[in-house]
């Protein structure tokens, strides 16, 4: 049986069309999956993250913890408030999970993991906070929305509380306020501005009903993954997991080697790889023609197998297929995909694919 | 949106609808379920015209923005035309799946193979146990 967020009546009252997700049993979409990702591109959209599990760090030593536990550096967050996307890693630079984490005092940080790891998350930072004698607290009495799109703080501001709303519309980018359990970061997924709110669970669905009286569309977890791709964001468990590092995911850049004294969890595993040389590339890949690319497949450069693919699927935006994939450092340039048993045509490509609802590639 | 089950037509359990002219010729496509379940089409890869399939083989493929999906031909026969539509608007199946979404006709090897799918009762019924 799977579990159920606080909004599965909502979502069935609604319309929406339930699958089952990783153990959660949530809408994947309202009626159209394409409709939903262009009503974030273009106007405001919303998504049940409730499965996902917010943390609560508390202890005069939790600073100091998280930058023993993290790969990226919680001695950037300065400002109360201040969000930083960083993995948690194993010793072998595996990375266990991705997260954000907010500061928010001296004494209490918080931070939001994948609902999939939430069970091991927990189990290894407990035993990594034990020495640090930072209490760990899963706050599974805490619902969360995400509100997205270039309209989506203006429409969202009208239904937070009252005192919340002025204060979140001050926000800048990947910061939080709060004010008593409600919590407001302006963070995301999608590729777009907006918020991710989180709030007690009891209060969720009359929430998600305000919102979308205030013309924010009711959106699957589908949507939610053409976006994300689409933004060239990781997805957990595809584009990287335990048997990747960072290092091998595109996510170098979220793993801070200054100082050269912070000693946190997998940093010799990282530098090892990192004096080895030859990692495999991260890289986005653009399908010259029709078809559509999807996860597994595998890459070649000429008739080597230089790879495959970690995510993939169809842009809205586009109109065409993209993917991420993971290929050997020295492969080409021109390379194509086997997509049952035809060689497709794919171009390398920067990425984001899209972000602000524009194309940040050419087609 | 409705699970429309024409009556006129016959099915697979693999959710393919077959309509047969007077010249024994059968029109394949999938159906109202299917593409509902499926979502939003973005893809679809054709049989190739004058392939000669057997009854159960994997013809043709459908991709949703979720997924792909084999289509199965229901019947042994030659490939005489493709809906060349689909190719450039795959949404057609999902907005018409029996009319203007059809997939591909197939000049019937076997007529009495129609006779063993299901009439529209038993897929509305088989339909209706696979969703839970």
């Amino acid at each position: 049986m799977d579990k159920k967020t606080v909004l599965n009546e909502t979502h069935r009252d609604m319309g929406a069309r339930m699958v089952s997700f990783g153990g959660w049993d949530m809408p994947v979409n309202y009626g159209s999956q394409i409709e939903e990702h262009h009503a974030v591109r273009h106007d405001a959209g919303m998504f049940d993250v409730c499965h996902m599990t917010v943390v609560d760090l508390r202890g005069a030593r939790t600073r100091e913890f998280l930058q023993h536990l993290l790969a990226n550096d919680v001695g950037k967050l300065q400002n109360p408030g201040k969000a930083l996307y960083s993995c948690m890693l194993r010793e072998d630079g595996g990375v266990i999970d991705d997260l954000i984490v907010y500061f928010l005092s001296e004494n209490w940080f918080r931070m939001v993991v994948n609902a999939a790891t939430t069970e091991k998350d927990v189990a290894w930072i407990e035993a990594q906070a034990k020495p640090y004698e930072v209490s760990v607290e899963p706050r599974f009495d805490l619902g969360m929305i995400a509100v997205q799109g270039p309209k989506a703080r203006e429409k969202a501001k009208t239904v937070l509380p009252g005192d919340l709303a002025a204060s979140a519309m001050d926000l800048k980018p990947f910061s939080a306020a709060y004010a008593g359990e409600w919590f407001v970061g302006r963070t995301g997924y999608t590729g777009e501005d907006g918020f991710e709110v989180m709030m007690p669970e009891s209060e969720a669905p009359a929430f998600w009903r305000a919102l979308a009286d205030a013309g924010v569309a009711p959106c699957g977890l589908g949507a939610r993954d053409t976006l994300r791709l689409e933004a060239g964001m990781n997805l957990y468990g595809s584009d990287m997991d335990e048997t990747q590092s960072p290092l091998t995911s595109g996510l170098a850049w979220t793993v801070a080697l200054e100082p050269q004294d912070r000693a946190f969890n997998g940093r010799s595993a990282l530098e090892r790889q990192r004096a080895g040389g030859d990692l495999p590339k991260f890289v986005g890949l653009l399908l010259e023609g029709k078809g559509v690319l999807r996860g597994h497949q595998k890459v070649f450069d000429g008739d080597r197998e230089v790879g495959e693919l970690t995510s993939g699927g169809f842009s809205p935006t586009l109109e065409r297929s993209i993917a991420m994939a993971r290929v050997a450092a020295d492969a080409g340039e021109q390379l194509t995909v086997d997509v049952r048993g035809k060689r497709l045509t794919v171009r390398r490509v920067k990425m984001p694919f899209v972000r602000n609802g524009k194309a940040c590639i050419a087609l | 949106m409705s699970n429309d089950v024409p009556t006129e037509l016959k099915y697979t359990r693999s959710h393919e609808w077959v309509r047969v002219d007077d010249e024994g010729i059968a029109t394949i496509g999938i159906t109202d379920h299917a593409q509902e379940l499926l979502g939003d089409l973005v893809f679809v890869e054709l049989p190739e015209v004058g392939a000669e399939l057997g009854a159960g083989a994997e013809c043709a493929v459908v991709e949703s923005v979720k997924a792909a999906s084999d289509v199965y031909s229901p019947v042994t026969g030659e490939v005489l035309e493709v809906n060349e539509v689909l190719a450039d608007a795959p949404e057609t199946i999902n907005q018409d799946a029996y009319e203007d979404g059809w997939i591909f006709r197939v000049r019937l090897a076997d007529p009495s193979e129609v006779e063993a799918l299901l009439d529209a009762d038993a897929y509305a019924e088989h339909a209706e146990s696979e969703e839970h």
